[in-house]
């Protein structure tokens, strides 16, 4: 019942937040229009890893290869050829689910650590292709200066267009977990084995959890490439994939918003604190420490804790764990 | 094939010796790793730092000693030292208080533990290359088949079969070997016949990360050290001890023999993408066996 209202409460903070930042460019500059665009990017990544991490239990330690894959495929159809710009909007979350239903294939036969270490291997595979592969990709220079069609060329559009498909795509990730299947999911995250006794293919249900989220993974790629207008190769190395891990924790990995507070946390950190010290991952890994030790469910796991707990002292009714 | 080198007997020969030479550093690292993640349970992301700093240090030792053979001598002995001493006061002061819970966490510490300690040496050492004479007898090369071979990676050939034999030992002759191999099968049985586990944990730890130290001591006359060395390392580790077996050391050893070997074989077959040959050899090696090719003690 509490958390009934709880819910409401965070649907009406949700919109207030969306309707705040529809109007934000009319009041911002311009650098934190582009700021907030890059946190919609990140933010939107951190969701779609949380969908297996938070969500599913599944230990997708390189996902920074499908937005890699997802920004890689749709940036080169861009600069590479003449085809309209939906089609290279498109390809970029399929070939990104592509390669997440391929190295999940692979990976999900295999338990825990064994399935990040599988998946850390078949996506350092695909990494060296793109820092390789000089003809087609530039190597490790990427590709700058992509061109991005004129509706959403400029710091403003590019703004809108991605806090829309934000929007979209965390309500379509929110209603997927809210039906059969994504409460399947939970399930399996909870008891693996009852699960798989009363008769849900476990692997089955992982797999397309996997290419869902990896889908989600490559939209976020490919709105990198509408805000930064570029694709290198550090978009698929593994440091950027523990890095969203990274949000996932600190927002709250079993909540559902959490990842988005995170991504905005560690963004915000990076743009300012940058700017001070070039000793960036110093203040990252310190911070780190400190989750660990002092808040290991995350900030929005620690205060939905806390308002389950304040708002059981007047009833009864015990807090939902 | 454009760019390879013709493929001779001689080529075939010096390749495999190069890739040999390099399995034996990784697999000095690799030991390490594989160490503490049988003991501890936890893959230590902040190996591939400590063997930065390893080679770091072996820099700075040797450059103090005047840069000849006594100071690189000096720098193999001491490197793995300072690095040991950074790992065990990480571990007393922070990592040790989170045995009790979960893996995750034990996973991210080591991961804000590679983070933290790569700024330091960018702090302590600067972004600058360094490079490490090795003495001057280990310097040039010698003849194999007609193409040359350097005599330092000879030397490796030695001192990578010489830890092997080291580590066999001491896990099967002394006592301390014993308990971790015993921690590593049963770490409550370990516990309830009245042995402090935490400092089990810490020796364990700080011997897997003095392998790491040598490994970066011994890697640094072959390469330019330098900052960033760490992330390629520990990846290459990982994926050396997944498909050897976790935690098994013998494992480590075939799974660097494989690494280091198909990775030569790249250079000379195809040298643009050489580095995709072996995470292609692990991919093959993870299809057909997932838990790895020895048999893991988790």
């Amino acid at each position: 019942m509490f958390s009934e209202m709880i819910r409401k409460k965070a649907f009406g903070i949700s919109l207030a937040i969306f309707v705040i930042l529809l109007l934000a460019p009319s009041f911002l500059s311009r650098f934190y229009i582009y700021f907030l665009a890059v946190i919609f990017v990140t933010a939107l990544l951190a969701m779609s890893l949380n969908l297996c991490v938070g969500h599913g239990m599944l230990f997708q330690f390189h996902h920074g290869v499908f937005y890699g894959v997802g920004a890689y495929s749709s940036g080169l159809l861009l600069a590479k050829t003449a085809l309209p710009w939906w089609m290279a909007f498109s390809a970029g979350p399929l070939a990104a689910a592509l390669a997440g239903l391929l190295i999940g294939i692979f990976c999900i036969r295999l338990n825990r650590l064994y399935f990040g270490m599988l998946q850390i291997s078949l996506g350092s595979l695909i990494w060296a292709i793109a820092f390789r592969w000089y003809d087609l990709t530039g190597g490790d220079d990427g590709i700058h200066g992509i061109p991005i069609p004129d509706f959403i060329a400029s710091t403003t559009s590019s703004y809108y267009f991605v806090l829309i498909v934000l929007g979209i795509c965390v309500a379509l990730m929110y209603l997927i977990l809210k039906s059969p299947f994504g409460s399947t999911l939970q399930a399996i995250r909870d008891n693996p084995e009852r699960c798989a006794a009363v008769g849900i293919h476990v692997r089955r249900h992982q797999l397309k959890a996997i290419v869902i989220a990896t889908f989600f993974g490559g939209i976020a790629g490919v709105l990198f490439v509408v805000v930064e207008g570029s694709i290198f190769p550090d978009l698929l190395f593994w440091v950027l994939s523990l890095e969203i891990f990274i949000m996932c924790l600190l927002g709250g990995w079993f909540t559902f918003a959490g990842p988005m507070l995170g991504a905005a946390i560690i963004v915000s950190l990076r743009t300012f604190v940058g700017t001070y010290t070039e000793y960036w991952t110093l203040i990252l890994g310190v911070i780190l420490i400190l989750l660990i030790f002092f808040l290991p469910e995350g900030i929005m796991g620690y205060n939905y804790r806390r308002l389950l707990r304040s708002r059981s002292k007047y009833t009864s009714e015990s807090p939902v764990e | 094939m454009e760019g390879g080198q013709e493929i001779t007997i001689a080529a075939l020969s010096s390749t495999f010796l190069v890739g040999l030479s390099r399995a034996m550093i990784l697999f000095v690292v690799t030991a390490g790793l594989s160490f503490v993640l049988g003991v501890l349970r936890v893959p230590n992301v902040a190996h591939g730092s400590l063997y930065m700093i390893g080679a770091f240090a072996a820099y700075s030792i040797s450059t103090f000693f005047g840069g000849g053979s006594i100071g690189f001598w000096l720098a193999l002995v001491f490197a793995p030292l300072v690095v040991a001493l950074v790992s065990l006061i990480a571990e007393r002061s922070l990592f040790c208080h989170l045995y009790q819970r979960e893996h995750l966490m034990l996973l991210l510490f080591t991961f804000a533990l590679m983070l933290i300690l790569g700024d330091l040496t960018k702090i302590v050492w600067g972004a600058e290359y360094r490079s490490v004479m090795a003495p001057a007898f280990l310097q040039g090369s010698i003849s194999v088949f007609g193409s040359p071979f350097p005599r330092y990676n000879l030397f490796l050939l030695v001192i990578g079969p010489l830890v092997a034999i080291g580590l066999w030992l001491f896990s099967t002759k002394t006592k301390m070997g014993k308990i971790a191999r015993a921690a590593a099968v049963d770490m409550e049985m370990v516990g309830a016949i009245g042995i402090n586990v935490s400092w089990v944990f810490a020796f364990a730890f700080v011997l897997g990360c003095l392998l790491a130290g040598l490994g970066g001591a011994l890697v640094s006359p072959t390469i330019s050290v330098t900052i960033g060395m760490d992330h390629n390392i520990i990846i290459e580790a990982f994926l050396i001890v997944t498909i050897g077996g976790l935690g098994n050391m013998w494992g480590a050893l075939v799974g660097s023999l494989i690494f280091g070997i198909t990775q030569a074989f790249g250079v000379l077959l195809l040298p643009q993408f050489a580095i995709v040959f072996p995470y292609l050899a692990v991919v093959i090696v993870l299809t057909l066996k997932p838990t790895g090719m020895l048999k893991s003690v988790w």
